[in-house]
């Protein structure tokens, strides 16, 4: 939005200036739910507004009960547990699999690639609720559902769209001299890959692992479903808190997993400058 | 070097066998990459929804569990309006021994039960009593007796009808049809469920994509045309949002728009609304349309903003120094060139939207529910597999073609993330 001009009309900046207040009432609702549950999340009382001790300021309006009771709950340090013990494996084989594929995919000959593309894409589109309910139907059947297995398995499997596009994307920009140069040069395949390649994609190889990782930390639907109560992420414990009966503990969960969120995104944006800068001085 | 005798390489072979060569070699190379995650894919993923089609129509319990009787009822007339002969009762009595040593009789009966009701209390009860059935005595009478059900042609017009391998019972079901003496028909008023249901969450789909493009497009443009500085800072508040849980930002709504909760207390407080005129906004579908409008809008914004960054704005410029208003600049030439990303943002929200489960759940009450909900539903509690599989299957056919169509218009390949 380019600064008003000097001769611009009455109408035109009355124009100009609703236009602003609006994209502020936007950017409002964007971001107001997710602000307004950390001040919520300190409140001494069990409530889910502001006590006026609170709106007051008063420092006996505010506690860290409710972090407390999710650090002693063993409900919630079961389901913290389970989690950090789930996204990581399930985001390893995500990754692993997919860096694989997706330099196999970008190379020049590719048989069937749309087809391909397709079927590693899939998980991404179908919605989660058919995944999960054909999960359920064929896990039992081969004696992976309610295991921690089958939890894995389908947690990468979901990951492995992201992994694929954001590697992919990188691999776009690679520059295939660069290889060509390495195996002139006599290294190996497997050499030139963790040498040359690797280095250079790795930018994309770690957006796509955090995508991974958080598609794995933030599910729900599939593990509902798939797992059975030895697998409850802390997710599924946030789902049952709401439907049974809500606690403010919530409110420090949800807290605590925004914090996580800044870091993954900052971490993010990181990478992708990094990525971009590096992209700038290779040549062609 | 003369035109019939072929180029050769290094090696001596003909060149164009050798590049060949080189070329398989390289496509064998690409394969055997992709194919461990294909076969993963494919295993944990593609499998399982195969699955899922092929129960929605699989309907072998009937006759696995009392094959004589599928075999003797093909004599029997459906359309006689009499119950059928000796034969089946007899052909019945064998079956129902062998079923209830298995303990299978059951589930035949909660089975049948989905077509007509009254079938699972039938079999329980004749199942009880089927030691004490005199093998000599003729068979019909002491059905009969056991339970006069038995002399009813449609419960025998409902086994005949489900006594094949599949069905394509669970689908006419999913809309609200039914398998009838006289072919196909609507279920009776109070029954249908599942049309409303679909037309439901399409609207509520619609009503939450056009509220994204509404909030999504000036937050897109604004994006697009500040300063790359000020616009990446104002990026972070669309990019929070996309990054933080679902199962947060859900909580969040689910707190902020309670009754007590801090909306309605700050709009009583305004004195917009009475004290004892709370707004219900949660429980109802105006919760599910706030809640998933917010949760989806960066998946509107960001395509937009993609599309809108490429749109010169010297085209605008231009079209106002040739005497155009701003409006008309606006929606003669800027708008029409950002149509490729409403196009994109309104499919990738839309389909989103119409599988999404989790919130509809949480927010949604009964009216703001969505068919994902009742799959759920199937699924873990009325345990109707097949209905919840067929369901599944509509709602994937719809979603494989809006992706479909997202293919045309943005391409697979050129999905961004972040």
């Amino acid at each position: 939005m380019n600064k008003l001009p000097p001769y611009a009309t009455l109408g035109q900046r009355i124009w100009h200036y609703t236009f602003l207040l609006i994209c502020g009432l936007i950017f409002f609702f964007l971001i107001f739910p997710i602000i307004i549950i950390i001040p919520l999340s300190f409140n001494a009382q069990n409530f889910f507004t502001f006590t006026p001790e609170m709106l007051a300021l008063d420092p006996a309006g505010f506690s860290l009960k409710h972090y407390a009771d999710f650090f002693n709950n063993a409900d919630w340090q079961n389901a913290l547990r389970n989690s950090f013990q789930i996204a990581p494996v399930a985001t390893l084989i995500s990754v692993t699999f997919g860096t694989l594929a997706a330099v196999g995919l970008s190379q020049s000959h590719v048989p069937f690639r749309g087809a391909i593309m397709a079927v590693l894409i899939s998980p991404m589109i179908v919605p989660l609720i058919i995944s999960a309910a054909g999960m359920y139907f064929f896990y039992s059947r081969i004696g992976l559902q309610g295991t921690y297995l089958g939890v894995v398995l389908a947690h990468a499997v979901l990951g492995i769209p992201f992994v694929i596009i954001t590697v992919t994307a990188t691999l776009v920009g690679f520059d295939k001299s660069l290889t060509r140069a390495a195996a002139n040069m006599g290294a190996g395949p497997v050499r030139t890959f963790f040498k040359i390649q690797m280095p250079l994609i790795l930018p994309g190889v770690v957006s796509g692992a955090l995508f991974a990782f958080i598609t794995s930390f933030d599910e729900v639907v599939v593990v509902l479903f798939v797992g059975s109560a030895g697998q409850k992420t802390l997710p599924w414990q946030m789902f049952i808190g709401m439907r049974e009966q809500i606690s403010p503990t919530i409110l420090a969960v949800a807290t605590l997993m925004v914090a996580i969120s800044i870091v993954l995104l900052t971490t993010l944006e990181f990478l992708r400058r990094r990525s971009e800068r590096l992209r700038g001085m290779s040549p062609g | 070097m003369s035109d019939s005798s072929p180029v050769l390489a290094a090696d001596g072979r003909p060149l164009k066998a050798s590049l060949n060569h080189a070329l398989r070699r390289q496509k064998i190379r690409a394969l055997l990459l992709i194919a461990p995650l294909l076969v993963f894919v494919l295993i944990t993923f593609i499998a399982p929804i195969g699955d899922m089609l092929f129960r929605s129509v699989e309907n072998d319990i009937v006759s696995n569990t009392i094959p004589r009787t599928v075999v003797a009822l093909d004599d029997w007339d459906a359309a006689s309006g009499e119950m059928p002969d000796e034969a089946v009762f007899a052909a019945l009595a064998l079956d129902l021994v062998d079923a209830v040593a298995a303990k299978r009789h059951t589930q035949l009966g909660a089975r049948l039960n989905y077509e007509l009701s009254g079938m699972s209390s039938l079999f329980r009860k004749t199942g009880r009593k089927v030691k004490k059935l005199d093998m000599e005595a003729p068979f019909q009478p002491q059905f009969l007796a056991i339970e006069e059900d038995w002399g009813d042609p449609q419960i025998w017009v409902t086994i005949k009808a489900n006594s094949s391998k599949y069905t394509a019972g669970y689908f006419l079901n999913a809309v609200d049809l039914q398998n009838g003496p006289d072919g196909i028909e609507r279920r009776p008023e109070n029954q249908r469920l599942y049309i409303k249901l679909f037309l439901r969450t399409i609207l509520l789909s619609v009503t939450i994509t056009l509220s994204t493009f509404l909030l999504g497009y000036p937050i897109a443009f604004l994006l697009a045309n500040l300063k790359a500085r000020t616009s990446n800072i104002l990026m972070i508040l669309v990019l929070l949002p996309f990054w933080t849980s679902l199962l947060v930002r859900t909580s969040a709504w689910k707190v902020l728009l309670q009754q007590q909760g801090v909306i309605n207390d700050t709009l009583v407080w305004l004195h917009l609304v009475a004290d004892d005129n709370r707004l219900e906004l949660i429980n109802n579908a105006t919760g599910t349309i706030i809640a998933m409008t917010h949760i989806l809008l960066p998946f509107m914004i960001l395509p937009l903003y993609s599309v809108m960054k490429t749109i010169p704005i010297t085209y605008v410029r231009a079209a106002k120094s040739l005497g155009a208003t701003n409006w008309t600049a606006f929606w003669r030439v800027y708008f029409p060139q950002s149509v490729p990303g409403i196009g994109a943002g309104a499919i990738l929200v839309f389909i989103l939207s119409i599988g999404y489960y989790i919130t509809p759940a949480l927010v949604g009450g009964t009216s703001g529910t969505f068919i994902s909900n009742r799959i759920a539903y199937h699924i873990s509690s009325s345990l109707n597999w097949g209905l919840g599989a067929a369901l599944g299957a509509i709602l994937l056919a719809l979603v494989l073609v809006l992706y479909g169509l997202y293919d045309k218009i943005v391409g697979i390949d050129n999905v961004k993330l972040g």
